[in-house]
């Protein structure tokens, strides 16, 4: 695979000589990382490899010090994290991030008057975006959480948090879906829901998953990058990358989770 | 159906409440109640801790007092302009704090108010440390007389009612649903697209409204208003409120209100034992109570329902 200069409609999302540095430290060193549009792409390396800091910058959470970002053929490099949400860029986060103190459904329902003008009404009853909770409920049953809509979120399990977590991002409807670590501190039990889930979310979408769970990323991701020392290794697929032997030196005494 | 019957026995009492208690004690703790649940809109609400409430409150009542003297203004547009004056400030001091959270945003208010104070001390309208006296009670509407006390009462009950109601609304209304999701989980509420801090913005700017409404109304029930109520001492006590009642219950810092004004009004012939007194209850709130007097109860309810 050749890589690409020129903006390629077929990329969602596209890193350019993304760099960050803390100090002189740089966590992030001269990336350029494409995701195909409708794939599945995976970002993994070892402990310290910079990859929760790639993707904080990819999400807008951190600004780079140097490089772009261009979503969708849109430069984003200086947008907001919640301008690129309302574009179709959606993050979730490694720490259970529901609102636990909001039934589930209402949960979902916050998420589907992201842009709405009723976000704003302080003075209307909850009747103005009843008309909201046919979707949420639909969202729910495509993450198996319809009949706990009324329970608030701090209730649920750690795996349905996190089927939770998938549904409030879907109520975006987003086009890139960005992942991080959706298994970290999962049990066996919970994975293999989750992963079904995400697989089928990713359906018409495209995907960035920082994932540290090999076996996840081997039955979900069709690309895989991989970073050490905050620039990339290689990139190719679950096949390729893990016959790499460079790769294997640099997960040696590493990550070894399953 | 429980809740309506309540609601009914709570109106009831209060309709009731100036035969058997001293009306003045029942205004002012009326008067808190509505401040404490605006204070109660920010810090439960909205998760913002803002030291320096009393700026709203206090100011409002100068505002409101002032206009009732020098105009002929009737006393509900006396006491909305006192609300609306208090919001604008509102406004003002959430575009300087709001992007800070937790101490920052408490200490940031906190010096706001202090310099409000200041400002309020040297002004020549507000009488300085005198205070401003002889605030009329003019007429309702321009026709509705209200010198009699018990009628006075009635006034001060319906605009608590009103605002309560008012506070009840955005709790529970679209924008309520986006700033308890902030509350919760600010950094999610933004990947969802979503700009936090204009949603806080709003927040204080109604809270701060809502304390000018209890500041203007509390000018008119004594007819004066002081520095006192522009003092970092109000700002502190509406907190021991909220948290003597309980953080983020829609009547626990009604009822902490209620319970500190009326300790408040007992305790004053002991003097310094007053404030030592409540340093004491402080204590043993968050020793004891953690989610305050009404928190606790409603988790005794739910363990009892469950428990079953």
């Amino acid at each position: 695979m050749a890589t690409t200069i020129s903006p390629a409609p077929d990329y969602a999302l596209e890193a350019r000589g993304l760099t960050k540095r803390f100090g002189a430290f740089a966590a992030v060193n001269n990336v350029n990382l494409a995701v195909r549009r409708g794939s599945v792409h995976a970002l993994i390396g070892p402990n310290g490899a910079g990859k929760t800091t790639c993707f904080n910058l990819l999400t807008k959470t951190l600004q780079p010090t140097e490089g772009r970002i261009v979503y969708d053929g849109r430069d984003i490099s200086n947008m907001r994290t919640s301008e690129v949400a309302r574009l179709g860029l959606v993050r979730s986060f490694q720490i259970s991030a529901t609102f636990p103190h909001l039934t589930v459904l209402e949960n979902v329902r916050v998420a589907l008057q992201s842009g709405k003008p009723t976000q704003w009404q302080f003075w209307r009853s909850l009747s103005a975006i009843a008309p909201l909770n046919a979707r949420a409920m639909e969202l729910l049953e495509k993450v198996g959480l319809a009949d706990a809509a009324n329970l608030t979120a701090a209730e649920l399990s750690y795996g349905k948090k996190r089927a939770l977590e998938i549904a409030t991002t879907l109520a975006l409807d987003p086009k890139v879906m960005l992942l991080d670590e959706p298994t970290a501190g999962m049990g066996h039990e919970d994975i293999e829901p989750i992963t079904d889930l995400i697989r089928e979310a990713a359906v018409g979408r495209t995907v960035l998953i920082v994932e540290h769970n090999l076996s996840v990323v081997s039955t979900l991701c069709d690309r895989i990058t991989v970073l050490t020392h905050g620039e990339v290794l290689t990139e190719g697929t679950y096949a390729e990358v893990s016959a790499n032997p460079e790769v294997i030196t640099a997960y040696m005494g590493g990550v070894d989770d399953e | 159906m429980t809740r309506i019957v309540l609601l009914a026995a709570l109106a009831a009492a209060m309709i009731a409440a100036p035969f058997f208690v001293y009306p003045v004690l029942l205004m002012t703790v009326l008067c808190f109640v509505l401040f404490a649940s605006s204070f109660n809109l920010l810090l439960g609400y909205a998760g913002l801790l803002c030291f320096g409430h009393a700026m709203f409150f206090g100011t409002a009542a100068y505002v409101t007092g002032w206009l009732l003297k020098t105009t002929g203004l009737s006393i509900e547009l006396g006491i909305l302009a006192g609300g609306l004056f208090a919001a604008a400030m509102g406004l003002v001091v959430g575009l300087v704090s709001v992007r800070r959270s937790g101490i920052q945003f408490a200490m940031i208010t906190f010096a706001i108010a202090q310099f409000v104070y200041f400002v309020l001390l040297q002004a020549p309208f507000t009488g300085g440390e005198d205070g401003m006296q002889g605030i009329p009670r003019s007429a309702l509407f321009g026709v509705i007389d209200l010198s009699g006390s018990l009628v006075f009462y009635y006034f001060v009950l319906g605009v608590t009612a009103l605002m309560i109601w008012l506070f009840w609304r955005i709790v529970h209304s679209p924008f309520g649903e986006v700033l308890k999701a902030i509350r919760d989980n600010e950094a999610r509420v933004e990947s969802l697209g979503f700009r936090p801090e204009r949603f806080k913005l709003l927040a204080l700017t109604l809270s701060a409204g809502m304390a000018g409404v209890a500041g203007g109304l509390k000018a008119t029930v004594f007819q004066f208003a002081t520095l006192t109520d522009v003092s970092w001492n109000i700002s502190g006590e509406v907190i021991l409120m909220t948290l003597l009642g309980g953080i983020g219950t829609l009547t626990g810092p009604m009822v902490g209100a209620g319970v500190i004004i009326w300790l408040n009004d007992h305790l004053a012939q002991f003097g310094e034992w007053a404030l030592i007194s409540q340093g004491a209850i402080l204590l043993l709130v968050i020793i004891f109570f953690r989610r305050g007097l009404v928190g606790e109860l409603s988790a005794l309810l739910r363990r009892r329902k469950t428990g079953r």
